[in-house]
């Protein structure tokens, strides 16, 4: 639902990330925990960067899914369905959460620098 | 803050730090892009700059001994109803408390509370697109500044009625508590973990409505423990002030240094 205001963030990072260069593509790593919906990020990812010097860059979505560590048996699962985060062998409730939460920019792929491209004009 | 306060753990050890920023590597050495573009990992997380709001507004409040929560909720789990109670409560006891009003348009809730409260900071999230579902801690520390913080003891954060998206942005709280009500069906905490998971403190709302409703307060209090275990729970009413004693209790127990 707030997938506007995190494309506003990305495109925070990587304008200051980019060092003048034009942005061919963002990569993000977003945990299934986030309450993200990756297409909506990527059709948000349009509309924000719209009219700015990160037009026509793409938005690439690496969604990670909820992996918890049982503290009862010691099973590491991976969680098909993250509403409740019991441990996929014992269901017991006494997990920690692996992955699952990220929300980051990892990188940027950048257009060669000697090569202007069409977003620079 | 709770075991569940996330964010906390990502500021420690779980993800990748700023000065991480601008390393150049090859293209070819990651798989899946054959572009001839540069690579530039960055590895910023994307809450990096709202994090570091936060904890400015966290610093303020902290200097002038404020101590902040941040009040969640679906729309009309009775976020506002409660606040005119509690800060009526409040006032009269001699706790200065200051309300930041989040809504994405009217002042409607900030004028109902402009009575009780020693102070208002109202914000419209409206912002052309619609509307932002939560409030940030760029826009708390803009309510920040119209505040007099030396003149509060305890600030109250109204945050948007929405059970997703707020429970996702520090704005520099100190604690983080949730207005559930009974009439909206023992299985939220399953269906919104993360929201439930981000508390410490879960007020359930409405009690007095408890025998026209055909709900199991205790298969919701169940439902609760199996994600937010270490939740704390009071059943309240803010229409009849039934069990608010316990809650302006926790709100008001912990002396913030000056």
């Amino acid at each position: 639902m707030h997938e506007l205001s995190l494309c506003h963030h990305i495109a925070g990072i990587a304008e200051r990330a980019r060092d003048g260069r034009s942005v061919i593509a963002v990569h993000v790593r977003v945990g299934q925990l986030r309450q993200v919906v990756p297409e909506t990020l990527v059709w948000c990812w349009g509309m924000v960067t719209e009219d700015t010097p990160l037009a026509g860059s793409r938005l690439e979505v690496d969604h990670v899914p909820v992996v918890v560590d049982c503290a009862s048996c010691g099973a590491t699962t991976t969680l098909a369905h993250a509403l409740v985060l019991t441990c996929g062998d014992c269901e017991s409730g006494e997990t920690s959460i692996r992955t699952g939460e990220e929300l980051l920019v990892t990188t940027l792929d950048l257009a060669p620098a000697t090569v202007p491209t069409a977003q620079e004009t | 803050m709770g075991r569940f306060h996330r964010h906390d753990g990502e500021h420690d050890h779980e993800h990748p730090h700023d000065h991480e920023h601008h390393e150049h590597h090859e293209v070819g050495d990651l798989s899946g892009y054959a572009t001839g573009a540069d690579r530039v990992v960055v590895l910023e997380r994307i809450f990096t700059e709202n994090d570091r709001a936060a904890d400015a507004n966290r610093a303020a409040l902290d200097a002038a001994g404020v101590r902040c929560v941040n009040l969640m909720s679906s729309p009309g789990a009775g976020k506002t109803a409660l606040l005119e109670r509690t800060l009526a409560h409040l006032a009269a006891a001699g706790v200065r408390a200051g309300v930041v009003e989040g809504d994405i348009e009217t002042a409607l809730d900030a004028d109902r509370l402009a009575p009780h409260a020693a102070q208002v900071a109202l914000l419209n999230t409206g912002d052309g697109f619609g509307g932002e579902c939560h409030l940030d801690a760029p826009m708390v520390a803009r309510a920040l500044e119209e505040l007099d913080l030396d003149a509060l003891d305890l600030l109250l954060v109204e945050n948007v009625g929405n059970l997703v998206c707020p429970a996702e942005f520090d704005t520099g709280a100190h604690d983080r508590v949730m207005v559930y009500s009974l009439t909206e069906g023992e299985e939220k905490p399953l269906k919104y973990p993360v929201m439930f998971r981000a508390c410490e403190v879960v007020l359930v709302n409405k009690v007095d409505l408890l025998p026209y409703l055909d709900v199991d307060l205790e298969l919701f209090r169940r439902n609760l423990a199996q994600v937010n275990p270490a939740a704390t729970v009071f059943e309240v009413s803010a229409r009849t002030g039934a069990g608010l004693d316990a809650w302006h209790a926790w709100l008001t127990r912990v002396p913030v240094a000056p």
